[in-house]
């Protein structure tokens, strides 16, 4: 019974982790796109450099989503509170 | 350990190969990491036996790679400081995209082993605990080699009372290190054994690129802040 609470409480605690943490990049991840479309337009000449800094720094904000993610799947998949 | 099985799919399950009862390692990422090491090895020692004025095809490739790693290491550490830790990131560097691609490319889910499946050396958090380790030890050895005693003052920078603020970011940093490229490996096969197991044709192969796409960013990525964390100690 308390592990069937648990194994719920669990799976909501898991949609919550990645959907909030998908939140907060998702902004940021489309702010930087904006920009790098406005420094291309403003400078086609400098695409190369911008889209390999766009590309780098994409990824840095994906990884603060992937830290949602891992906590997830702790949660799920090697969750410390349901008895062994 | 009590686990949730939705659709067989498992995360952080292994071949244990037990020495006794506390020491025991993962015997899949063992296997596949020194397939990698020995592969990269061999593409290297290979690459650079003998080397020509005018360079073959193979020998082209091997510039191409030299060229990228040097481009990471000499824009993150300054021209004088770069050529002493370029073997660093070029190691960490071809080791996370050699175990990336190996996780990608090479079908392991042909070969059945007792229990956990071959995969990428770098979704098991240990071997990205490691990296993330060495390139702690890699920025503290190089602030003590090139500053000397003076590297405590990188502590107090700002001002002093940013101390605590600087000692736990010598905590962080391998942290954030460690789970961001464990957890982007993961994700990725997640992603495609989730996407496997509802339409197992086509659909999952654009996530497959977008995974291998990803894979090598992550490796550029590592590479790209071990150096920068080096070259922020020495600047």
């Amino acid at each position: 019974m308390v592990d069937s609470i648990i194994a719920g409480c669990s799976v909501i605690a898991a949609a919550i982790a990645v959907g909030f943490a998908g939140l907060g990049p998702g902004i940021g991840q489309g702010n930087a796109a904006g920009q790098a479309v406005e420094g291309i337009a403003r400078q086609p000449e400098a695409e190369g450099k911008i889209r390999g800094t766009l590309l780098l720094s994409l990824a840095f904000m994906e990884s603060l989503t992937i830290y949602g993610l891992v906590v997830a799947l702790s949660v799920l998949f090697a969750n410390p509170f349901v008895g062994s | 350990m009590y686990t949730f099985l939705l659709s067989k799919i498992e995360v952080g399950s292994h071949l244990y190969v037990n020495f006794s009862d506390t020491l025991h390692l993962h015997g899949e990422t063992v296997i596949v990491s020194t397939l990698v090491v020995s592969f990269l090895t061999l593409f290297l020692v290979l690459g650079t036996r003998d080397l020509k004025k005018v360079p073959g095809n193979f020998q082209n490739l091997i510039e191409v790679v030299y060229d990228l790693v040097k481009s990471i290491a000499f824009t993150q550490m300054g021209p004088s400081y770069y050529s002493q830790f370029l073997p660093f990131t070029a190691t960490i560097f071809l080791f996370v995209l050699g175990s990336n691609l190996a996780g990608a490319l090479i079908p392991w889910k042909l070969i059945e082993i007792p229990s956990g499946e071959l995969a990428a050396p770098t979704n098991d958090i240990n071997t990205t605990a490691c990296l993330a380790l060495l390139t702690s030890m890699a920025y503290f050895g190089a602030g003590f080699k090139i500053k000397g005693i003076g590297y405590f003052k990188r502590y107090i920078k700002p001002a002093p009372f940013f101390l605590p603020i600087n000692i736990v970011e010598d905590f962080t940093k391998p942290l954030s290190l460690n789970f961001r490229l464990f957890g982007n490996v993961v994700a990725d096969e997640l992603t495609v054994t989730v996407i496997c197991s509802l339409v197992p044709l086509i659909i999952p192969l654009p996530i497959m690129m977008l995974g291998l796409f990803a894979s090598s960013l992550q490796a550029l990525i590592f590479a790209t802040l071990a150096s920068a964390y080096i070259g922020e100690v020495i600047e």
